[in-house]
């Protein structure tokens, strides 16, 4: 993945809780076995309808998503954060993000910012009055911030996450460097595993 | 020297760290990694892509079951795109050295199904999947999680996954069920209480005199839907209930293994002492069989009881999802859920479609000596190709079909409606499945989960009903 620091710009407001990743990505997309174009899936059920948020055009070119809470619950479809992101999402704000998905979101690139329940209804309300408000999120810092509105609260990102951003680093690799630490424990495991894999092997 | 007192989770945890270092998650090792033809395709191009190979092919199964129709299976594919996709899977497995269960053999059926029922999850292991409800396995007393693409490809690289360690979670649930009540009720009435958030952050761990008299059958149905309480995974303490199911499976150990493996299962609990990062306890004896009104899980009330208004609602974010719910669901508040009626009643999905799910429907079906009611169109789906044929050597097809079921293939069918099986729009079912969202079942399809009884008894009386009601 690239590498991310800065993200600034303007937001869409979906002003709604609970969307989960079958509402982001519809399942007739998890058909495809290819790893782009799904943008044009990207909330599949609602894009139909002409006053659905994203279709407004004052939010044309905006690179951050504002959600309510629980965010991108439900399935492990990695389809939703590659939705997203291939639309030109850079970062998701929202007060609580499902495990899977923003798991999912820091192997893309795909920056999970998640406020509190009064910092998140804060710049929504904002971002609803005016379209146009400048949002900056910095990886760094791990702050959101719209100076317009005087909003600055900081956000939380696992050290190693933040590195894997900053750097755009690949998981992978990261792991494939303790590759003697994985042999040395698959050759300590428990006698009964052992003997079960060796069978299991033979057949 | 005593060791610390440690719960369940943590005492599988740790027999997984491979790398522990400050400031970084642990590298935990994958005992068993299980694939699907939708969430691994862009995770073998991965591989590809970089030249990596699969660390161990043999701790990898696949099998194919999100895509597949439930009837016509002899023919291809008539979807291209769902073709295409599992013909993927047959590739990829088939050059990496994995093995596959593909459509029409007799090891296939949806993953949580299958898997377990082969005797491949056992207690103590790490098991992953990209699916959401890998906390199934959580059963046998297993850390089970559901992962993303990315990691899948992790997975197949590495055999490991960097995580970090969650916060624990117990879920008591104590005293007897009552009559009609199910495995199902209970983890419906669970979600009633905490809601869709409220396992974020935790491993679950269900305790109580209430989860140890559950089969096997009915601890799966628990632990699938955590995910629905937003926790990461859920578990259950393996006892003599686990071993007797594992006990002569096909990929369980045998012989001297076995002995030397049950005593290894049997330190698995949490100890006398240790602590939950939190706790919350349900009186079993209050559980009712319950339905689903609204449009995510924690929305639920019982099968007796009414639509809820969400006027009545002090949070209000609780009362604006509701009542987008109650539009979303054409329903009114205050409406009893015995008067909504049903189009589509669907028995299946991983949640409950296993051989004591199936017996529990046509258990009902036979002692109402009753037929579908009129209008009504139903999908039996059996789990996997076993417990479709232990349903067929025990009659329970000829009870579905005599009563007017239709009787299906296995696979995953209209949980996530990926094949034919759908809803249309405004359609109402009632589905023994786990997730209840906007058009998850087929686009504007009105989704009401419920236990496998209640399932039947629906589509006997062509309305939410309860065996007793009929
Ligand atoms: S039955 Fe439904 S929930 Fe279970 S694996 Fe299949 S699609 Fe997922």
């Amino acid at each position: 993945m690239e590498p991310v620091q800065i993200i600034s710009g303007t937001a869409v407001p979906l002003d709604r809780s609970d969307v989960d990743t079958d509402q982001i990505i519809p399942s007739d997309w998890l058909k495809r076995v290819e790893r782009t174009g799904f943008e044009a899936g990207l909330f599949g059920e609602w894009r139909d309808d002409r006053d659905f948020v994203l279709n407004k055009q004052e939010h044309a070119g905006a690179n951050i998503l504002i959600a309510g809470p629980q965010f991108g619950t439900g399935s492990s479809r990695e389809h939703a954060v590659w939705a997203l992101h291939q639309y030109g999402f850079r970062a998701v704000i929202s007060p609580r993000f499902g495990d899977i998905f923003r798991n999912n979101a820091t192997k893309n690139g795909l920056v999970p910012v998640q406020l509190s329940a009064a910092g998140g209804r804060t710049l929504m309300d904002a971002v609803l009055n005016d379209p146009t408000l400048e949002i900056v999120i910095d990886v760094e810092l791990r702050t959101v911030e719209a100076q317009a509105i005087d909003f600055l609260e900081s956000f939380p990102l696992e050290d190693s996450i933040q590195h894997r951003f900053l750097n755009g680093l690949d998981d992978i690799a990261l792991t494939l460097q303790h590759a003697d630490d994985i042999g040395e424990y698959e050759a300590h495991r428990p006698d009964w595993v052992k003997e079960l894999e060796i069978q299991h092997n033979a057949r | 020297m005593t060791d610390q007192p440690r719960t369940l989770v943590e005492k599988v945890w740790d027999r997984h760290v491979v790398r522990s270092t400050e400031g970084e998650p642990d590298l935990l090792y994958i005992d068993l990694h299980l694939i699907h033809e939708v969430t691994s395709p862009q995770a073998f191009d991965g591989l590809r892509l970089t030249g990596r190979g699969v660390r161990r092919p043999d701790l990898t199964v696949a099998t194919e079951d999100h895509n597949v129709p439930t009837a016509d299976i002899d023919k291809p594919i008539a979807d291209p795109i769902s073709r295409k996709q599992v013909e993927t899977l047959r590739a990829n497995t088939e050059e990496f050295g994995i093995v596959n269960f593909p459509m029409g053999d007799p090891g296939q059926g949806i993953v949580h199904v299958m898997a377990p029922e082969q005797g491949r999850t056992l207690p103590g292991m790490t098991v992953v999947c990209g699916d959401s409800h890998t906390a199934t396995h959580g059963a046998f007393g297993a850390i089970a999680f559901g992962i993303g693409t990315s990691e899948v490809e992790h997975v197949l690289a590495t055999q490991t996954l960097p995580q970090s360690r969650p916060k624990t979670l117990a879920i008591n649930v104590e005293g007897t069920l009552r009559e009609g009540a199910t495995a199902k009720d209970i983890i419906l009435a669970v979600l009633g209480v905490l809601g869709t958030s409220g396992g974020m952050g935790y491993i679950a761990e269900y305790r109580g005199s209430a989860i140890e008299a559950l089969s096997m059958e009915g601890r799966m149905t628990v632990c699938n839907m955590s995910i629905e309480l937003g926790a990461k995974a859920g578990l259950i303490a393996p006892d003599e209930t686990t071993f007797e199911y594992l006990r002569g499976r096909e990929h369980a150990p045998a012989g001297e293994l076995w002995d030397a493996a049950v005593a290894d299962w049997k330190t698995l609990y949490t100890d006398e002492g240790a602590t939950f990062d939190s706790e919350i306890t349900l009186d079993a004896s209050k559980i009712e069989p319950h339905v689903s009104w609204g449009t995510n899980p924690g929305q639920v009330v019982p099968v007796s009881g009414r639509v809820p208004d969400p006027a009545a609602m002090d949070d209000p974010a609780e009362r604006t999802a509701a009542e987008r719910a109650l539009a979303y669901m054409d329903l009114e508040p205050g409406q009893a859920m015995t008067d909504v009626k049903v189009d589509t009643v669907f028995i299946g999905s991983c949640t409950n479609s296993r051989i004591e799910d199936l017996r529990a429907a046509a258990e009902v079906i036979r002692s109402s000596g009753s037929g579908v009611a009129e209008g009504v169109r139903t999908f039996v789906v059996p789990g996997s190709f076993a417990v479709k044929t232990q349903a067929e050597s025990e009659g329970l097809d000829e009870v579905f079909t005599g009563a007017g079921f239709d009787w299906r293939e296995p696979g995953c069918s209209m949980c996530l409606a990926m094949n034919p099986d759908k809803l249309s729009p405004g359609e109402r079912s009632a589905s023994t499945s786990n997730r209840n969202f906007e058009g998850r079942q087929g686009r504007g399809g009105r989704t009401h989960l419920v236990s496998p009884a209640v399932a039947a008894a629906s589509a006997l009386a062509g309305h939410f009903a309860t065996p007793e009601d009929l």
